[in-house]
């Protein structure tokens, strides 16, 4: 018998070495209890969260969580069902209205996490003739929904808008295009230039799909994302986005403006063949949802801690994925795979969790400590981060 | 159609900077096993051939590309057919 694990030797190899260097299972970390969206207790320790997506801090909010708990008692603890058969309750409903109502959008379709979002929309709107265009950094969603569905698929170099045109008017006259973009990349933080990108992309007659995941709730005035920031967001056929980060719980969705959309709920696999979201989560993100349209000042002081992290870091000697901040993730490059764990460890010794990221999720072969800021960190927070994170690099030897 | 050596001389220079075992390359090299790329290394050189021969290799096609001898066939077929 051919052990089909064999194919894993290296990976298991790879793990084991580092393992036994006696550094801490870098993914492998229990959240003991969880205080607030800024603080949590790992390992017995009082650990700052420093990496949880959590954009908004909206997971302990008093309205989404009682929200929950109402819905709980009305509802039931879930709906055992498809959202085309027996699993499209009143709060699926309402959250879709919210959706719409918070991207003044026609129509928004929820899907049970952000994950099968991407991989629903993607595969199921760009069938066997067409091509789709896409950011090689792209999110492993995106890739996915593209090896599940037929369609030709075209990377191009990761933010370069000429590359992208070059792509498109190679694609044969009359072939049905989609391009695929995010707002914001989330190993490096850094930020889409889609008003030229989206330009590019409508002069060849494609539809463009944007990944506005790690953008939603803080970024662009109303907080609909780097599109509504650069003005291009009426020139988007499909935005995608999740419930897992700055909604606060888990869930995915597509807003569009297509008058054919609603047909995407029977046509499209990952929707139709899963169970819908509980009552209770449903709840929770129409509460959020709703809230994030008028959170200009949390999103302002969003800004305050990206920007003072980032100059920190910097000041400190460490190397960041983008020159200025952009968005609410700050990436600490590290020299290798091993300097990284140790580091991380080190900041996890101090009270810190962060991301440790590393290839193939990250671009160029980096390992990264990937940062991502909350809108409930305080002034004092970012302060301890900082002395934590010029502590533990003196300790590991990353700083001098 | 271009000559075959030229095509061949051409994506050699494009896998030189890539080529980090500093592996001899011939037609029989294969890209994931001999050069040890992985999928972003290859997409990333993929992306350097199409704007070098002004042709188009969807994700679809590299599936079937596996050595540099099949990238030279496909190159040739691709830039006859323009």
């Amino acid at each position: 018998m051919t052990d089909l694990f064999a194919k894993f030797d290296p990976l298991i190899q790879q793990r084991q070495a580092l393992l036994d260097s006696g550094v801490t299972d870098p993914f492998n970390l229990v959240m003991e209890r969880v205080e607030s969206p800024t603080v949590a207790i790992c390992n017995g320790k009082r650990t700052i969260l420093l990496g949880t997506y959590n954009y908004m801090g909206m997971t302990f909010d008093p309205d989404v969580i009682a929200a929950g708990k109402q819905a709980l008692d009305d509802f039931g603890s879930g709906t055992t069902g498809s959202r085309v058969l027996n699993g499209t309750y009143a709060g699926h409903r309402a959250v879709e209205d919210a959706l719409k109502d918070f991207y003044a959008m026609d129509h928004a379709m929820v899907f049970s996490t952000g994950y099968q979002a991407n991989l629903g929309v993607i595969s199921t709107i760009a069938g066997k003739d067409d091509y789709i265009v896409l950011d090689i950094d792209s999110h492993a969603s995106i890739y996915d929904g593209c090896a599940l569905g037929n369609a030709q698929i075209v990377p191009f170099r990761h933010n370069d808008t000429d590359a992208l045109e070059k792509r498109l008017k190679r694609i044969p006259e009359g072939a049905g295009k989609l391009v695929v973009l995010e707002g914001v990349y989330s190993m490096l933080g850094d930020v889409a230039p889609l008003k030229e990108m989206v330009a590019v992309s409508k002069a060849n007659g494609a539809m463009v799909l944007v990944d506005e995941a790690h953008s939603m709730g803080f970024i662009g005035e109303r907080g609909r994302g780097v599109a509504e920031a650069q003005g291009v967001i009426d020139d988007v056929d499909f935005i995608v986005g999740t419930f897992s980060k700055s909604v606060g719980t888990v869930g995915g969705f597509c807003v569009s403006n297509h008058p054919k959309f609603e047909i995407l709920r029977l046509v499209c696999r990952p929707y139709v063949f899963t169970a819908s979201l509980p009552p209770s989560v449903v709840a929770t993100a129409a509460t959020s949802v709703r809230k994030l349209m008028d959170s200009a000042d949390k999103r302002a002081h969003l800004w305050e801690n990206s920007k003072r992290l980032h100059g920190g870091l910097r000041q400190l000697g460490f190397t960041l994925g983008t020159e200025e901040p952009q968005s609410a993730i700050i990436a600490v490059i590290m020299p290798d795979l091993e300097t990284g764990a140790a580091m991380w460890e080190a900041l996890l010794h101090e009270g810190l969790y962060v991301n440790l990221a590393r290839p193939p999720a990250t671009p160029a072969g980096m390992t990264l400590l990937r940062c991502s800021l909350c809108a409930l960190h305080s002034e004092e927070q970012v302060g301890e981060i900082l002395d934590m994170f010029a502590s533990a690099g003196r300790a590991t030897g990353c700083l001098s | 159609m271009p000559d075959r050596q030229q095509t061949f001389s051409k994506v050699l220079e494009l896998i030189e900077p890539m080529n980090k075992k500093g592996v001899a390359i011939t037609d029989a090299t294969r890209f994931a096993q001999d050069l040890e790329w992985d999928s972003l290394t290859v997409l990333d050189f993929v992306a350097n051939i199409e704007d070098e021969f002004d042709v188009m290799i969807t994700m679809n096609m590299q599936a079937e590309i596996e050595t540099v001898g099949q990238l030279v066939d496909s190159l040739q077929r691709l830039t006859a057919a323009k």
